[in-house]
């Protein structure tokens, strides 16, 4: 789950990370009384929404006056914007965080993440800051430093110097660097973050440690236990499909084509995503009713697949091993009955009870193309685009 | 001896009395596993499908002499399940459950680092179907009846693939030793090293098997135990090639996120190693046949 900047700046600061004075705002005359109100003569109107480079794609206002900040915030409510990162559909601007301008002098790096190899918490910090990650790995990848973390024992207060002084920080800056640094790990540990990323943390004029820019994300799995992190979830930042499925239990991610899938279990979904591709089509989503998919479930899955526009065939693979065939086939014809698809699907059971449920498929009424293999499925869906 | 569970595994259910448990307990022995009890804390000193119910999982190793369990368990509470089960003395734990935490999973390995290699417990999983020895032992979620008794080693993160895998292999008239669910979340039990490792020395396996995934660096890290220090031949399927980058494809370990993540990267990876690529899905046990032909 991703939360906004203002939200992983206010989570942050609770942990000992130095921000800007800032506010979030809703309309324009809120924006122009909260620049009132944090004060000075500079501000910067922030899009708020859940993704990077908002600054490339003007989603971020630089201000000179109360009135500026309102005329910017008018600007950005209610925008779509596209960044790198967004896909050509952009994401809706809602909120507008109004912060102080800092004067910057140095931009640096500090993101930390899950490392799968070692199973523990990498920081990572460059003198690049910015920039992406990526684009530092590429363009400097001499000014990546990295420090594993033992997770049992928890940051130490010499990693953290290590890392401040790796980055060339000046002595008189390094116990409010370091400080920065143990904060965001414990934020990041103490909350079941899945990554912490400040970029820029800037050392400004003034020889402030600012946290200029904030993510977050956090580990799904973890929310029963975070209720305070999981309300800051923000739907409006989510696609609509992929709402409305998250909602029903189940996992779907919306794609670029036009063949939507039903499948069971993620890695058969991937694969038969692979097979429809290796056919020469293109898959509209991935979707994995989940291991005990009852028939509710198919007939919500099929609701879903109809809801895009997009979707020109539908592909059903199941292999039943918990569940039954004759069970998925009872949902399926149910759905059927109810749903209006414009082409028949092309429907692949395999695994128990497999005799039944085709021979439930065939004693119904609804139109299908009946599929035996995985690969056959696939060939099936894409002569059925025609 | 299969690699890890035989027809004689005594095995233990954790979360025994549940919904989940006792349809999964029925079914494993159904299938011939040999069931000896279960825990559920609070209900020890009864029965449940005839067999005795413990509060703790010492007392159910003291008892039984079980050296298996498997934990139905809700996700909040399956770390504590798991270290419960190293601490009595298990020596495979397997974690069927989805939804834990990844910080929990680091904990229980970290947990575990205070035993012995010899003293310690295979956790696999979790969010897995488990592990199954055709005709002798299930000790998973698998339909037992796909599966044909033979000489291939099957490791998947996906369980659904597996079985996918396991009916082509069927089909092609080639059976498996054992075949192991090692789970699609980012930080496991077992890994796929950890698993090759152990069908290398099983003289019961011919050859390998491993149904792999976009996101994180096993797959090739197994690849690279392969090509150092295996003789038998290992073949490899790696789903995903059509996955965005950036996004969860349903396992929360399926997201790529560096060099070497993405599928067509693995692919590369592994075959540098010398490990034979499945091109697609619908082919792993076409492939698996045609290399065993060459052997």
């Amino acid at each position: 789950m991703d939360i906004h900047e203002y939200q992983a700046k206010k989570i942050l600061s609770s942990f000992g990370v130095t921000i800007p004075r800032g506010g979030i705002v809703y309309s324009p005359e809120n924006a122009e009384n909260k620049a009132r109100e944090i004060g000075g003569s500079k501000w910067v109107a922030k899009a708020q929404i859940h993704s990077g480079a908002r600054g490339k794609a003007g989603g971020i206002i630089v201000c000179n006056s109360p009135l500026e900040v309102a005329q910017a915030t008018d600007k950005l409510l209610g925008k779509k914007l596209v960044t790198n990162q967004t896909g050509p559909e952009g994401k809706i601007v809602n909120r507008i965080y109004i912060e102080e301008a800092t004067d910057i002098e140095k931009e640096l790096y500090l993101g930390l993440v899950f490392d799968r190899s070692s199973e523990s918490i990498m920081i990572v910090a460059s003198t690049e800051g910015g920039m992406s990650v990526e684009e530092i790995s590429k363009e400097k990848p001499e000014t990546i430093i990295r420090s594993k973390i033992e997770v049992a024992v928890g940051i130490q207060n010499f990693q953290a110097r290590e890392l401040a002084f790796g980055l060339g920080i000046e002595p008189a800056l390094i116990p409010r660097v370091s400080d920065t640094i143990v904060g965001c790990y414990k934020a990041f540990s103490e909350l079941d973050a899945t990554m912490v990323e400040v970029n820029p943390l800037v050392i400004s004029k003034q020889k402030q440690i600012l946290a200029l820019d904030c993510k977050m994300s956090f580990d799904n799995n973890a929310m029963f236990r975070r209720s305070q992190v999981s309300e800051l979830r923000d739907k409006t930042q989510e696609e609509t499909k992929e709402v409305y499925a998250s909602d029903r239990g189940l996992n779907y991610v919306s794609l670029d084509g036009n063949i939507g899938n039903i499948i069971n279990g993620a890695g058969l979904a991937m694969a038969s995503m692979d097979m429809i591709k290796l056919a020469g089509g293109s898959p509209a989503n991935f979707l994995d009713v989940g291991g005990g998919a009852t028939p509710e479930k198919i007939v919500k899955a099929f609701k879903l697949i109809t809801m895009d526009e997009k979707v020109r065939v539908i592909l059903v693979n199941i292999f039943a091993g918990i569940n039954r065939c004759d069970w998925v086939a009872e949902g399926i014809v149910q759905a059927l009955q109810k749903i209006e698809v414009k082409v028949p699907p092309v429907i692949r059971l395999a695994g128990t009870n497999v005799e039944k449920g085709n021979e439930i498929l065939k004693k119904s009424k609804i139109k299908y193309i009946e599929a035996n293999t995985l690969e056959d499925a696939a060939n099936k869906a894409v002569k059925a685009l025609g | 001896m299969a690699v890890i569970i035989d027809k004689s595994t005594k095995i233990i259910i954790q979360g025994f009395t549940g919904k989940m448990g006792t349809f999964h307990a029925d079914e494993m022995m159904k299938y011939g596993s040999n069931v000896v009890g279960g825990v559920t804390p609070g209900k020890g000193g009864t029965k449940h499908l005839d067999r005795p119910v413990f509060n703790t999982v010492k007392e159910a190793v003291k008892e039984t002499g079980a050296t298996a369990s498997i934990l139905f368990v809700p996700p909040a509470f399956a770390a504590d399940s798991a270290m419960e089960a190293a601490d009595a003395g298990i020596k495979t734990c397997v974690a069927i459950v989805d939804g834990i935490p990844s910080h929990d999973m680091i904990k229980i390995k970290r947990y575990m680092r205070r035993y012995t290699k010899s003293g310690k417990m295979t956790l696999v999983g979790p969010n897995c179907a488990g592990i199954i020895s055709p005709g002798k032992s299930m000790l998973g979620i698998m339909p037992g009846h796909i599966y044909k008794e033979g000489r291939i080693g099957i490791i998947s993160r996906s369980g659904t693939l597996g079985y996918e895998a396991a009916q082509q292999l069927k089909n092609l008239n080639i059976g498996v030793s054992t075949s192991v669910g090692i789970g699609g979340d980012p930080i496991n039990g077992s890994s796929f090293r950890d698993i090759i490792e152990k069908f290398e020395t099983d003289s019961e396996t011919d050859a390998i098997l491993m149904i792999g995934e976009i996101g994180g660096p096993q797959e090739v890290a197994a690849g690279h135990f392969a090509k150092e220090n295996m003789k038998k031949p290992v073949i490899a399927y790696i789903a995903g090639l059509t996955a965005p980058k950036g996004r969860v494809m349903g396992h929360a370990g399926a997201i790529v996120s560096a060099y070497g993540e993405s599928a067509v990267e693995k692919v590369e990876l592994l075959k540098e190693c010398g490990v034979t690529i499945s091109k697609n899905p619908s082919v792993m046990g076409d492939t698996v046949k045609k290399v065993l032909g060459k052997s």
